[in-house]
């Protein structure tokens, strides 16, 4: 599976969120999109993902315009982790990842022994079996996130898109989600594209890194070439230094403290 | 799942037995469930012939039953309406009254008392034609000054509900200070109630309650998507504008066909489905037949106490509607706080 985009602009009325922003994502591939804030990436991602309709460019599934297909149909190939979403009645845990099935259950049909089954795996893969009566509501922030995790593999995608899914999670976390991501991409092939506000964290579980700034894509490739003094003080406006992650081998920025003066830096 | 709705079919069917079995003239349970079943093909078989009373039977079926059968469908509709709109909005306090349909009613059904309408269809009172229609009117015009042909938020709808509701009230307060010797008509109209009303009245309402409530059940699943908002429906495969379109015109059909026979009736559209939430849980699936069901089992029980209690008058049912389902909801909410 394959999702391509090609030269995607994204207008809110007057201002340009993104700006022929051109990427592509293949099965087993992690791609992290960085960027500051206001940068576009949510904009990007619900563009990739059929929500919001560019006002210029396509987005292809497999080769098909996204946004000419039902959306049913895209629902059985990409799902969609997005920040924690409010969620205003006690659904149980399990009837909450149930929703994931949703794509692949017709007008009048109920669930069957196969979609048990998914729901079953799904929340077991993101460790939430035990708490598959509890209301979502009684969870805590990592806790349900892990729940639209599990919704979200429910859905037997091909392809992931992630808003900031560890935004607001202690290291602990963190690092536990982000490892169920890059375990998820190798074992079942799943293409992910992850937007992350973390530059070490995208660095450290990212294949590809992409950097958008202003709406406009100005660095694309692997973490060494992305994540670098230049590009940190360009786009973030910070002084860096960068060492090699002892263990993982990928670039770990280090910030230098009172390097960005107020004025001296736009957005 | 299947467990529940028919426990609850059945208080339903018991709350209709007490109904039709209390009221002038009390009328044995075992006889009423004998009329009531032999009326019914197929099963009448199985009844046997208890050589019934001709005129318990008449008492029954010609003015007990049309009545019962209205609260069921009035209960049933409101309280659907009101599951499916605090869904909609993901907020408990939404009601089936919130987008300004009870409003065009109660200016149809002004309009029609204040200057004597005549009636379209025999046997039945221009009151709940002429609501009916407004009602309609109402939602139409509601929803395209909410501009519902582009994309349009849930918030918009809302507030051009409130617009066009508080314009059609002050229209009709203006009517019904000009209207002299028929206020009191339009009052115990506006405040909900079942007397005076027959099998015309049944049949109107019944085709576009039923036709609505089908609508409504089969739209449950995306119900629960929906609420969870806009994006998260649309990345797990329902397209939200249409969806939500199918499910406001279902929603207000109910409650337009209900509220023209029987008044703003209030309270059981928000407290039933809160209630059932409570019970069942939020799953529309399960909530909107349990809320459908259990709105009928409310309503008909609260119009036998509004007859019943300071008899020979006659309580508007919305007074007790209110009256009893408030502290009940208190008593609801204590008790799930444990």
């Amino acid at each position: 599976m394959r999702l391509d985009a090609f030269s995607i602009c994204h207008r809110y009325d007057i201002i340009t969120a993104v700006d022929s922003v051109s990427v592509s994502l293949e099965s087993g591939e992690f791609i992290g999109i960085l960027g500051p804030n206001g940068s576009g990436k949510t904009t990007l991602l619900r563009v990739l993902a059929g929500v919001l309709k560019p006002c210029a460019g396509a987005v292809l599934l497999d080769g098909e315009d996204i946004h000419k297909m039902p959306p049913k149909l895209v629902a059985r190939k990409i799902a969609v982790v997005a920040q924690n979403g409010y969620i205003p009645f006690p659904f149980s845990v399990r009837d909450m990842v149930m929703m994931g099935r949703e794509p692949h259950l017709g007008r009048f049909s109920r669930e069957s022994r196969r979609d048990t089954d998914v729901v079953s795996q799904a929340m077991t893969a993101t460790g939430i079996t035990h708490l598959a009566k509890r209301s979502v509501l009684d969870l805590s922030y990592g806790e349900r996130q892990r729940v639209i995790i599990a919704r979200a593999l429910a859905q037997e995608p091909g392809i992931l898109l992630l808003d900031e899914p560890t935004s607001h999670l202690d290291p602990g976390y963190r690092m536990e989600i982000m490892d169920i991501f890059k375990s998820l991409s190798r074992r079942k092939n799943i293409g992910v594209m992850a937007v992350l506000h973390d530059v070490n964290l995208a660095s450290q579980y990212s294949d590809r890194l992409i950097l958008l700034n202003h709406g406009r894509k100005v660095a694309d490739g692997l973490p060494e070439e992305v994540v670098t003094k230049e590009n940190m003080e360009s786009v973030y406006g910070v002084d860096t230094v960068i060492q090699t992650h002892p263990v993982v081998g990928c670039p770990h920025v280090m910030l230098v403290p009172g390097s960005r003066a107020s004025g001296q830096v736009e957005g | 799942m299947k467990k529940r709705l028919v426990m609850l079919l059945l208080l339903l069917f018991a709350a209709m037995v007490i109904a039709a079995g209390v009221g002038a003239v009390t009328i044995p349970v075992a006889e009423v469930i004998s009329i009531l079943l032999g009326r019914i093909p197929y099963v009448s078989k199985w009844i046997p012939n208890m050589g019934i009373e001709n005129a318990y039977a008449t008492i029954i079926l010609q003015v007990r039953l049309p009545r019962i059968l209205l609260a069921v469908i009035i209960g049933s509709s409101l309280a659907g309406a009101g599951a499916t709109l605090q869904g909609l909005f993901g907020n408990p306090l939404a009601d089936p009254y919130i987008m300004g349909i009870s409003s065009g009613a109660a200016l149809g059904a002004t309009i029609a008392i204040s200057f004597k309408l005549p009636s379209v269809i025999p046997g039945l009172s221009s009151v709940p034609q002429a609501a009916f229609l407004a009602s309609i009117a109402t939602m139409t015009a509601v929803y395209f000054l909410a501009g519902a042909s582009g994309r349009v938020s849930m918030d918009t709808f809302l507030l051009s509900g409130v617009v066009v509701s508080s314009f059609l009230w002050a229209v009709m307060s203006f009517l019904m200070m000009v209207s002299g010797d028929s206020l009191r008509e339009i009052m115990m109209w506006l405040m909900g109630s079942l007397s005076n009303k027959g099998y015309a009245h049944v049949k109107m309402a019944a085709p576009y309650v039923g036709f609505g409530i089908c609508v409504l059940i089969v739209m449950a699943r995306d119900l629960n998507l929906l609420c969870l908002g806009d994006d998260e429906a649309r990345n797990l495969g329902v397209d939200p504008l249409p969806a939500k379109r199918i499910i406001v015109f279902a929603s207000s059909l109910v409650t337009a066909a209900s509220v023209s026979v029987g008044g703003i009736i209030g309270f059981v559209g928000l407290i039933v489905p809160h209630t059932m939430r409570m019970v069942v849980g939020p799953d529309h699936r399960l909530l909107l037949p349990s809320s459908i069901i259990a709105g009928g089992i409310f309503l008909v029980l609260a119009d036998t106490i509004a007859r019943t209690l300071i008899a020979p008058c006659e309580i508007p049912v919305g007074v007790i509607t209110a009256l009893v389902g408030a502290p009940f909801f208190f008593y609801v909410l204590k008790r799930r706080k444990r």
